[in-house]
């Protein structure tokens, strides 16, 4: 039995502010979800995030592309016991595109949020949204390309921000 | 005051109400004290939408429910209760803490 206080609200124990670096490197549908997910998580938990989009994940940070994101069905390990596709059948023209339909079902039905949106609910959270600048400039990217709210910042910056922070790569 | 009112409530180990029928405004207000919450109307809003839904679910809503179900926004939800939206206004409100990842 403990009386509310502030203290108990905070995971950050002794030792101050605890701060969390998801790094999200993959694009897929499937693979986007767990970073945003633990972001809203830690923020939801009082925790500071700093999400880093490298890469393939920088597709989840792009106007352009973040509302098209798609499952995989060719090479995917995951694919054979949930879905029940077996790896030659997903190289069928579609089958990505059922894939992915049947999971935006899925993520619908449990109330999580479209990509953009759950992107947006991410920044009003505070959580600081960062594009690779290395991934950008092979990407042909630009600020303009990205949601409103993110920045532009490279990898050795992003080490700075965040010393001491526990560190997911996804 | 305060004091007194907290005192006759019982409490986990996570300062969240055991009891969430015994919860008044009062309890409402001496919680919201110890949490440094100094509650507005849009504190309350969001307070008495956590114990109506409470009454006709069994649980407290999630954050996003908040946002989906009253006109206070996500950024709004952070600024009223910072440190843990959901789980600072399910406190103020005599719930449980929300289990809910969303």
């Amino acid at each position: 039995m403990a009386k509310p206080s502030r203290a108990l609200h905070q995971s950050s124990g002794d030792t101050g502010v605890r701060k969390l670096a998801l790094i999200a490197s993959k694009g897929s549908l499937d693979m986007a979800y767990p970073p945003l997910i633990l972001a809203n998580a830690a923020r939801m938990s009082g925790i500071d995030v700093e999400m880093f989009f490298t890469f393939w994940g920088l597709d989840i940070i792009t106007k352009k592309k973040m509302s098209g994101l798609n499952v995989a069905t060719v090479g995917n390990p995951n694919m054979h016991p949930w879905f029940g596709i077996p790896t030659l059948l997903g190289a069928i023209p579609g089958m990505s595109a059922a894939a992915s339909w049947m999971m935006r079902g899925e993520i619908k039905k449990l109330g999580f949020p479209k990509v953009p949106e759950f992107m947006e609910q991410l920044i009003d959270a505070g959580a600081n949204v960062y594009g690779c600048k290395m991934s950008m400039d092979m990407m042909k990217l630009t600020q303009d390309d990205l949601i409103d709210g993110s920045t532009v910042l490279g990898a050795m910056e992003f080490m700075d921000l965040t010393e001491g922070a526990q560190i997911v790569f996804v | 005051m305060t004091q007194d009112i907290l005192n006759a409530v019982a409490f986990d180990d996570e300062g969240f109400m055991v009891e969430a029928s015994a919860w008044t405004e009062e309890i409402g207000k001496a919680i919201a004290e110890a949490l440094e919450v100094d509650l507005s109307d849009r504190h309350w809003l969001v307070v008495k939408y956590a114990r109506q839904e409470f009454e006709s679910q069994g649980e407290p809503p999630t954050l996003r429910r908040i946002t989906q179900e009253t006109d206070v926004s996500m950024k709004e939800m952070y600024q009223l209760f910072p440190g843990g939206p959901a789980k600072i206004a399910a406190n103020i409100a005599g719930l449980q803490k929300p289990t809910g990842c969303i």
